[in-house]
């Protein structure tokens, strides 16, 4: 990884598991934001949602999906992936999941990119490419994301990187 | 009860917090309305793939090759 990465925080979930997972008191001293995902769920929806600051509004996302059938696209007033590996995939394999963040601490709105893929061995998988939007003039402080429906499982791991310019 | 896992990046520690009544309600509407959107889609999916061979095979009884058929598709 670049020099210019820097590892902020990184958790991995414990065997309780987490409804979401939040970052909060994120540093405003980078350029752009990268977070790592690598996640199970324990249910059968596939989604990850993203919400900043604590907010679920100004939302806005496009996502294309491939899950080895069909192409489709999905509109949403929420910010969201196909990110997670639902319970009906293969057991113990995880997703894996990128979403970048330009500019997250200046006062435009905040566009984002979402890089996913749900991994299910020998059969179909999703791979879903969001393009998003927070329609926002605040700073993100504050980055959740939540398991639709379920929880994250153990050993599901987020790592937050801040990357600079220089 | 559920959890969620709250980082504050500014002190490293990671805190193990139960989810508020709001929140879970939140979530479950959240779960239902992205199962109704999944269904929405697959739904659309499927019709849009049906309709598609439904277009090929008359194109096809009307005496168009496979390569013609594929070129109009393209």
């Amino acid at each position: 990884m670049a020099n210019t990465y820097t590892l902020i925080q990184s958790v991995t979930v414990g065997s309780a598991g987490a409804a979401s997972i939040e970052f909060g008191s994120i540093p405003q001293t980078y350029t752009d934001l990268l977070l790592l995902c690598s996640l199970d769920q324990s249910n059968s929806s596939v989604i990850a949602d993203i919400q900043f600051n604590g907010l679920s509004t100004n939302l806005s996302s496009r996502l294309l999906l491939g899950n080895g059938s069909t192409a489709s696209s999905v509109t949403s007033t929420a910010l969201r992936s196909y990110g997670t590996n639902p319970s009906d995939f293969t057991a113990s394999i995880f997703s894996s999941m990128t979403i970048y963040i330009p500019n997250y601490s200046g006062s435009t709105n905040k566009s984002v990119s979402i890089d996913a893929v749900a991994e299910n061995n020998g059969t179909s998988g999703f791979c879903s490419f969001t393009a998003g939007l927070w329609s926002a003039s605040a700073a993100i402080t504050q980055i959740t994301l939540i398991a639709n429906g379920g929880n994250v499982v153990q050993h599901s791991s987020v790592s937050l990187y801040g990357i600079k310019n220089s | 009860m559920a959890t969620k896992l709250v980082v504050d990046c500014s002190t490293g520690v990671t805190t193990e917090v139960e989810l508020t009544a709001e929140e879970i309600a939140q979530r479950e509407a959240d779960a239902a309305a992205w199962a109704v959107a999944e269904a929405e889609r697959e739904a659309e999916a499927t019709a849009k793939a049906a309709s598609k061979a439904s277009a090929v095979a008359k194109l096809a009884a009307l005496g168009l090759t496979e390569g013609e058929v594929a070129a109009i598709l393209a």
